[in-house]
């Protein structure tokens, strides 16, 4: 009978599951079968949640501080095509440069009488400008280690304050503004054009850096000015309820821009169309005095008057970090590194910090293992992004007292507005008070 | 559909049929010029589609046929054939060029066939006919698009497996359930062949047997006190111990590493050395043991009604109920979603969660008691056995009976394989059924009598193998096609060394579920549809709460503030405010319970990783 038995038993040769020697890696067989691998949604949600909480234990978004002005910071600017340089210029009309590699103060210069207003590299980053409250433009040129020559190269003398300085991205010509908008050829001593619009000072311009041509700037009485550098006026303007005090453009994006404005908010724009800002960026709960988009345009930095910076995705309305110590005080301008990877602020209490882009990320090289590894985790987390404990570890943050008090005042505020308005529709003539927009309530009117 | 598309068949097809005839040529799917007549015809009529117009000037003959040429003009003739002969030649290259060009036989993407698609699909596709906006919904289909992609290339990775799964078949319609473990170890090699052996151990038994989950180890126990640990596939001893006292019950735990034993009156816990590492004393008489391998939990019932559930990674009991139904010698779990099967004196089957006191589910499944349970590794099905000589199988997605077999004695023990085969023991027999679940068999796909009582069963996994403990030892029985035959070495390997042990541990431990995910229908990769519903109710609720009115007189008060209206406008203002207050209360209250507002109890206790533990809501 056993001759013709047909019989076949599971007998499985080591020599094909053990590898050969100790030097070759281990033969891993796998089966994917969905039987063989039990629980499996569950043991991904574990994963997710331990993920998301060593994220938040691995938070740590503060690297260092650089120390050295003796006063405030009010400006910063970040090297064209150096990662390791930073300038800054503090109230005291000092200039110095960084080295961020060692956290050293490389140089310093007494640039200006007075409060530094601006700082502007020059694009192939051997030299740059400042100008200062003394009403004086100064041309420095600053060697590859970062030393800055004693004497400025040209110094112009200006009749009136400037509040701000720009450079072009490619050409050699700079824009300044105060009471109005100056666009200077570095070789002459006169600017080659001038803008006006109104009687109202200009107190921050930007060049855009993909259409180059095109710059921007906040003029006092609350409102917003596009320029053309080809033409001979300004091309439009857009009037919000409260000034704004600082504007970014996207670089990614030549018509978007973000303004940051007093009354706590940011608001994007874009170029072609004021009317309506793209978006509206609540969390601050003080005047934005700066923000700057990271190189990837995604997202961008903003720093308060609240004491705190805030990260927010460009398509998003609420902040999804904040950073903040005990002893930095009221940050005046804030940088996002060029290699997305830091942002630098410098605040009232002289010091520039630098922390993060992101602030669970691991600084160095990684080993594929681990890199791998990270990938997985983010993947996890964006599956399990909306399951509440997921989600509540994410958003779980540390705010001051202060912030946190002001934001629920704040909240309690809008809240009662938002009531009274409903209240209001409610009780009068249909039609008679049409729901209008958030994102339309905060814009006055575009004048082209 | 076959596997490599509609092609495939056709080809063994016309091979088969040629197999008896003289060999003739296989139809090619392009030109090749030998220069036959009738191949000809069909290069050319390939060319013309490939070339156009052009190479329908070198068609000398249409119809192939070979010219007849005027003999007179011998020069003309001449003229002519050097002409032809170029005119072939240039022919000749052009298709030699065609032959070159390679051309796929079976175009496009081989097929799979849909049950394999559908094998390893999760669940029902999203569709995009409830999404908010557009750019919701092509973030949708691009995520069902990558799905789809996944699911095919697991489906596909089918091909890289290297094992099949074993099998039997008599000689010409003889019954396999004549066939004895000796006709089989004669028939097979001499590795599958030692996989059969018998442990003759009078002493100390009967014996109950249990295999790691990778089926590489083996622990057996003796109810008077022996237990062995057994790499059984080289038959080496990893410890052997005699506890002095009556064992109820052996289980390893999460690796070979560790095992618990069910003692006369404590649970101890063992290492492989078989040196006492714990002595559970919160497991009181235990009977049964069972271990969650994923949840780290040891699970135990008792003589006394007692259900309790350990974490054996922190050495904590999570949780344990009394459930009031007597002696519970009769567990096993579901190993799809880690409930515990409890089978009772009443007949009564009752499956239990760590986190609801009452049981899930209660199924009165036999008329007296159940001496036996086991469920199918899917979790789909559940075998029970009573008293009442009866074995019946339930479907668990529905608790219903799918099948109902008498069988000789009544089974004292059963097992499902990985394959789905369940292994019945009845007296000194057992018997192994082959899709006894879906379908009523009439006869045992294999069966053996053992020296003595049989206590219990358990297949190996991995493997081709029945262990028998019985009450003169163990026996482990060759059972062609139980086992899965091929393996995911990150979910259970038995080729680990010692350092993927380790590793396979700490991610195990990573990996740990909480045991209040323990529910019959693990939700947690679904849409909380029901919570979602509960918070509107909740939020509708708030809103048109109304307390009830406060019985309120108002005192006597001084002449002048005492008139009629005076008095009303005081009464009315306590009964609102106390009306006002009511409803805060309330709203606060519901609130609160909403959001399981316990976020700053973390504050009290040091550790910073506290603020993450789950809040009970």
């Amino acid at each position: 009978m056993s001759s013709k038995l047909k019989v076949k038993v599971l007998s499985r040769n080591p020599d094909e599951y053990l590898r050969e020697t100790k030097r070759d890696i281990h033969k891993i067989q796998r089966n994917y079968d969905p039987s063989l691998h039990p629980f499996e949604t569950s043991r991904e949600y574990v994963r997710a949640l331990n993920v998301t909480k060593l994220e938040r234990v691995f938070a740590k978004p503060f690297v260092g501080a650089l120390d050295g002005h003796k006063d405030g910071l009010n400006t910063l600017c970040k090297h064209p095509t150096s990662l390791s340089h930073l300038l800054s210029g503090s109230c005291d009309g000092e200039v110095r440069v960084w080295n961020l590699a060692h956290r050293q103060c490389v140089s310093c210069v007494q640039a200006h009488d007075g409060i530094v207003q601006g700082l502007a590299f020059h694009p192939s980053g051997n030299r740059f400008i400042t100008c200062g409250s003394d009403k004086v433009i100064k041309q420095w040129s600053l060697s590859a280690e970062g030393q800055v020559e004693k004497e400025p190269k040209t110094t112009i003398l200006g009749k009136t304050v400037f509040q701000s300085i720009s450079h072009h991205n490619a050409k050699n010509m700079f824009a300044t503004c105060g009471e109005q908008v100056d666009i200077w050829d570095s070789r002459r001593t006169e600017p080659l054009r001038s803008f006006t619009w109104g009687v109202a000072s200009q107190h921050y311009v930007k060049f855009n850096p993909i259409e180059r041509d095109i710059l921007a700037s906040c003029a006092s009485d609350r409102s917003v000015i596009l320029y053309d550098m080809r033409g001979s006026s300004p091309l439009r303007k857009v009037i919000l309820k409260l000034s704004s005090n600082a504007i970014a453009w996207n670089p990614m994006e030549a018509f978007v821009f973000t303004v940051a404005n007093e009354d706590y908010n940011l608001y994007t724009f874009d170029m072609r169309n004021l009317s309506v800002p793209m978006n509206i960026h609540m969390d601050h709960v003080a005047a934005v005095m700066d923000v700057d988009y990271s190189p990837t345009g995604k997202e961008f930095v903003s720093g308060s008057y609240d004491k705190c910076l805030r990260i927010f995705p460009v398509n998003k309305g609420h902040s999804r970090e904040i950073y903040h110590t005990k002893r930095m005080q009221k940050v005046r301008t804030v940088q996002w590194t060029l290699d997305s990877k830091f942002i630098l602020s410098g605040s009232d209490e002289m010091n520039i910090r630098i922390w993060k882009a992101r602030a669970q990320e691991k600084l160095g090289v990684l080993r594929p293992r681990e890199k791998t590894a990270l990938e997985y985790g983010e993947k996890l987390k964006e599956k399990f992004a909306d399951h509440p404990m997921v989600k509540r570890i994410t958003r779980h943050r540390h705010i001051p007292h202060t912030v946190y008090q002001s934001s629920k005042e704040h909240r309690i505020m809008k809240d009662s507005q938002r009531r009274k308005e409903s209240n209001r529709q409610a009780h009068s003539k249909p039609g008679e008070r049409p729901n209008v927009p958030e994102r339309k309530k905060q814009v006055l009117g575009q004048i082209e | 559909m076959d596997v490599l598309g509609a092609q495939k068949p056709g080809d063994e097809g016309n091979k088969n049929k040629n197999k008896g005839k003289t060999p003739t040529k296989p139809k090619r799917y392009f030109a090749v010029s030998t220069g036959a007549p009738s191949e000809q015809s069909n290069n050319e009529s390939l060319k013309q589609k490939h070339k156009g117009t052009k190479s329908k000037r070198h068609i000398a003959d249409p119809g192939g046929k070979v010219k007849v040429f005027d003999l007179s003009s011998s020069k003309k003739m001449f003229q002519q054939q050097k002409r032809e002969h170029y005119r072939m030649k240039a022919h000749h290259k052009e298709v030699e060029e065609d032959y070159r060009k390679k051309v796929d036989p079976f175009p496009g993407e081989a097929a799979i066939p849909a049950d394999r698609l559908k094998k390893y699909q999760r669940g029902k596709l999203t569709t995009t006919k409830w999404a908010r906006s557009k750019l919701a919904m092509g973030e949708i289909r691009k995520r069902e698009k990558k799905m789809k992609a996944a699911v095919k290339q697991a489906a596909r990775s089918e091909y890289l497996l290297t094992e099949e799964a074993g099998y039997l078949e008599g000689d010409d319609g003889t019954h396999t359930t004549n066939i004895s473990q000796g006709d089989i170890v004669e028939a097979v090699d001499i590795t599958s062949a030692q996989k059969h052996f018998e442990l003759r151990l009078n002493e100390f038994g009967p014996y109950r047997a249990q295999y790691t989950r990778n089926g590489r180890f083996m622990l057996m126990g003796g109810a008077k006190g022996h237990i062995a640990a057994i790499d059984w596939l080289t038959k080496k001893l990893l410890c052997e111990i005699n506890v002095m006292e009556t064992i109820h019950d052996i289980q390893w735990l999460h690796q070979e590493t560790m095992y618990a034993v069910a003692q006369k009156q404590w649970t101890y816990i063992y290492d492989n050395q078989g040196i006492e590492l714990h002595c559970l004393k919160m497991v009181d008489s235990a009977l049964r043991l069972e271990f969650l391998p994923f949840h780290f939990l040891l699970a135990s019932s008792s003589s006394k009604g007692y259900l309790s559930w350990i974490d054996v990674s922190i050495g904590e009991k999570v949780a344990g109920h009394a459930t009031g139904l007597g002696r519970l010698d009769v567990m096993c779990q579901n190993p799809n979603n880690a409930t515990l099967c409890l089978g009772h004196s009443g007949g009564t089957v009752t499956m239990w969660s760590p986190n609801v006191k009452e049981p899930l589910v209660k199924m009165l499944c036999h008329r007296h008691g159940v001496r036996s349970i086991a469920v199918d590794p899917q979790g789909k099905y559940i075998a029970t056995s009573g008293i009442d000589r009866k074995l019946k199988i339930w479907d668990i997605r529905n608790y219903k009976m799918l099948q109902s077999y008498q069988i000789g004695i009544g089974a004292s023990s059963l097992a499902f394989s990985q394959r789905d085969m369940l292994a019945v023991s009845k007296g000194n027999i057992v018997e192994v059924y082959k899709d006894c679940c879906r379908q009523t068999v009439t006869s045992p796909y294999m069966s053996h009598r053992l020296p003595g009582s049989v206590l219990n069963v358990q297949f190996c996994p991995y493997e081709d193998v029945l262990g028998v403990g019985h009450e003169r030892g163990f026996e482990s029985l060759l059972i062609p096609g139980a086992g899965e035959p091929n393996f995911d070495a990150l979910e259970a390997n038995p080729f680990q060394s010692k350092k993927q042990r380790r590793q396979a541990e700490v991610k195990m431990l990573l990996d740990k579920i909480p045991a209040d995910m323990i529910h019959l229908n693990d939700r947690i990769g679904e849409i909380d549809i029901k919570t979602f519903k509960q918070r509107i109710e909740l939020t509708n609720s708030i809103k048109t709460l109304k307390p009830e009115l406060m019985d309120y007189t108002p005192k006597y008060k001084m002449k002048g503030k005492n008139k009629g209206r005076k008095r009303e406008q005081r009464k009315k203002g306590v009964v609102e405010e106390d009306q006002r207050k009511a409803v805060r209360r309330e709203m606060k209250k519901k609130s609160d319970t909403a959001r399981g507002n316990q976020h700053n109890q973390h504050r009290d206790s040091g550790n910073v990783l506290n603020r993450f533990e789950r809040t009970q809501s």
